[in-house]
């Protein structure tokens, strides 16, 4: 079995509550970092962790927390991230609803870290019933003396105050989601003035995932150095993974950055292989905003070599070949599926999403998805393929918030490995609509020229 | 429906909201207090409704409305008494969800976006709810139906309309 830190406990009956997670050793992180430690020290092991934000940036933590400006009298705030909406990702969810104490833990040992009395929870509107499990968690935890005024007789304190959105993704965005929680629209804001110096309020501020605050407790519980020993180079500690698609066993799993792709997909402890004894097409590995990798390649990366589940491996050979681990999202399609329509639905879900701010990113996402609609139902022309590629690459780079890339990158990734299939929609329009393209060739060996 | 105020209790909801937030702040909970509108006054927010919460928070209504407009939980026109939000991103097609939102056309006799005529149920098509790994789902009010066959969307339809008659 692997290392697990944030779900080892997660199944434990009751654990729920205060009164068992307590029993099972809650809340030592805060006892000793508001006792033992100053917010620098914890800043200080929070980066010798080399914790990696897991909201899907990948930005480091500490350096991050090392950035909040401290104006004299100028109160600052910790916003947790809950507003999970990225297709394909479930995996904050599943940690708050199973182990809610786990992150109110976190959320404290952070707030003290960067000063903030009163930190903020913005959780997805959906996610309605895990706000009372929230809040419950936090009333236990002010009942015990963790969260409120003068926390464990230190004289800290600290009050958290769960916020819930309304339906938007773009408010996972950090500037848009500050916005909203100031009771606007969701609108990106421009950066600079980072939030890290004018955040909410105009206060200094930081935003962190949801997983990233609860991966604190481990940290301060065994040392930063210790933490920074499981895993891989910069892939430090474990990683949760929402996996979903066409697998046996859909859910949360948690994996120390080791393991391969093939293991991740095929081992029983994990996604338990194919569902219906399909062979494997093709896969997004971090949420929907990340490259699609056909078989081959995610299996192997294009110098032949075994791929891992890791922020580096997953990456390797950059957008040509390679993908992210993004918010880790794996979402898997068997030999059954279509890209095209797969590509359709996620093109339709920007377009849905964006804020409508900037024109490249409002009028393009339309335009992909009014293409791929009629590439998907046979009305569409070859040129059409080239068109895409074309929008999709003046959105890129062209906008004020990462949605726009989100956006454009896969279709980017759909085109650059599955044209034929494009092609072949456009070229077969009767056919195409009775049955799909197949495996094809896509999971073929990857062919590797050997260097004499 | 006459002119709508909180009750006791739902003030109190909103005082709760409100004190959350620092002093002069109060707009940040307009979120949060459109929900408990939008709960409290029969599923939707109309303009008195929206008017009345720019009241409470003391704020102009166009801030309201920019908001309500934004954001998709909110409905700005009447709805069925069961809204069914089914899911159908990337993910959730992937395990069918095309099949099941058909099932619930034929079954309830409209399209995304209807209302059946005897106003119990609204189907609605949304965006990735983060329930991927337990795909076709839909949510129901405050909760999620995961897992969704033709025999679960039968048997949810004839709880909703159990319901409906026992509440009447
Ligand atoms: C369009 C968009 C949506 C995002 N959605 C989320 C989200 O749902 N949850 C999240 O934690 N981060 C999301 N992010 C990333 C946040 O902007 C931010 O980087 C993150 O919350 C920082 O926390 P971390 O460093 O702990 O990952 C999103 C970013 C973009 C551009
Ligand atoms: S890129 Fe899209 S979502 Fe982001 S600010 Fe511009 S229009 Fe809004
Ligand atoms: S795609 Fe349907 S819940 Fe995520």
């Amino acid at each position: 079995m692997a290392v697990k830190l944030l779900l080892e406990k997660a199944h434990i009956e009751g654990i729920r509550s205060y009164e068992v997670y307590r029993r099972e050793g809650g809340y030592r992180s805060v006892e000793k970092a508001l006792k033992t430690m100053s917010p620098e020290n914890i800043v200080d092991e929070v980066k010798k962790s080399g914790l990696r934000g897991r909201g899907g940036a990948g930005f480091p933590a500490g350096m991050k927390w090392s950035f909040i400006a401290k104006p004299e009298g100028v109160p600052r705030h910790l916003v947790c991230n809950a507003d999970e909406s990225e297709p394909g990702t479930f995996k904050d969810r599943y940690l708050m609803e199973n182990i809610p104490h786990l992150l109110i833990e976190g959320l404290i040992v952070s707030s003290f870290a960067l000063g903030s009395n009163d930190t903020y929870i913005y959780i997805r509107g959906e996610y309605a019933w895990i706000v009372d499990i929230l809040e419950t968690a936090i009333n236990e935890a002010k009942a015990n003396g963790f969260v409120g005024n003068n926390i464990l007789g230190t004289g800290f304190n600290c009050n958290i105050h769960v916020q819930r959105g309304a339906g938007a993704y773009i408010c996972g965005e950090e500037t848009a989601l500050i916005e909203s929680l100031e009771g606007k629209r969701g609108n990106p804001r421009l950066k600079p003035p980072f939030p890290a110096v004018k955040g909410l309020w105009e206060r200094p501020t930081v935003v962190n995932n949801v997983e990233t605050l609860s991966a604190i407790v481990p940290i301060i519980n065994m040392g930063g150095e210790e933490y920074a020993k499981i895993g891989v180079g910069r892939s430090t500690g474990t990683k949760l993974i929402s996996a979903c698609g066409n697998i046996n066993q859909p859910g949360v799993y948690e994996i120390d950055m080791t393991i391969s792709v093939e293991e991740f997909i095929y081992s029983d402890e994990y996604c338990g292989g194919i569902a219906n004894g399909k062979r494997l097409k093709a896969c997004i590995p971090g949420g929907s905003s990340v490259p699609i990798l056909p078989a081959n390649l995610l299996l192997k990366t294009a110098k032949g070599e075994t791929r891992y589940m890791n922020y580096e491996s997953l990456s390797d050979g950059g957008f040509a070949t390679g993908s992210m681990m993004g918010s880790g999202g794996f979402i898997v399609l068997d030999e059954d599926q279509c890209i095209v329509k797969n590509t359709l639905t996620l093109a339709r879900f920007y377009r849905h999403e964006s804020c409508g701010q900037c024109s490249p990113c409002r009028e393009g996402t339309g335009w992909m998805e009014k293409i791929l609609h009629n590439i998907e139902y046979g009305k569409g022309k070859i040129s059409d393929i080239d068109l895409l590629w074309d929008i999709q690459s003046k959105i890129e780079g062209n906008t004020i918030c990462p949605l726009g890339d989100a956006a454009a990158w896969p279709v980017a990734a759909a085109i650059r490995h599955f044209r034929d299939e494009f092609a072949w929609h456009v070229n077969h329009p009767d056919e195409s609509q009775k049955r799909n393209f197949g495996l094809a060739h896509y999971a073929d060996p990857i062919y590797v020229p050997v260097t004499a | 429906m006459g002119f709508m105020k909180f009750n006791e209790q739902q003030l109190a909801e909103f005082n709760r909201l409100v004190a959350r937030y620092p002093e002069g702040k109060q707009k940040s909970a307009l979120l949060p207090v459109l929900h408990l509108a939008q709960e409290s006054f029969g599923g939707w927010l109309s303009e008195e409704a929206l008017n009345y919460v720019a009241e409470l928070l003391q704020i102009k209504p166009i801030e309201v409305y920019e908001v309500a407009t934004f954001y998709s939980m909110y409905h700005l026109k009447p709805v069925g008494k069961y809204v069914f939000e089914v899911c159908q991103t990337g993910p959730c097609m992937l395990r069918g969800s095309d099949n099941i939102i058909q099932y619930i056309e034929n079954t309830l006799g409209i399209k995304p976006g209807e209302t059946t005529t005897d106003g119990l149920f609204t189907l609605k098509t949304v965006e990735c709810l983060g329930a991927c790994g337990y795909a076709p789902m839909m949510q129901l009010g405050k909760h999620y139906k995961e897992h969704l066959t033709k025999e679960k969307v039968d048997a949810i339809i004839e709880e909703c309309r159990k319901n409906a008659a026992v509440n009447n």
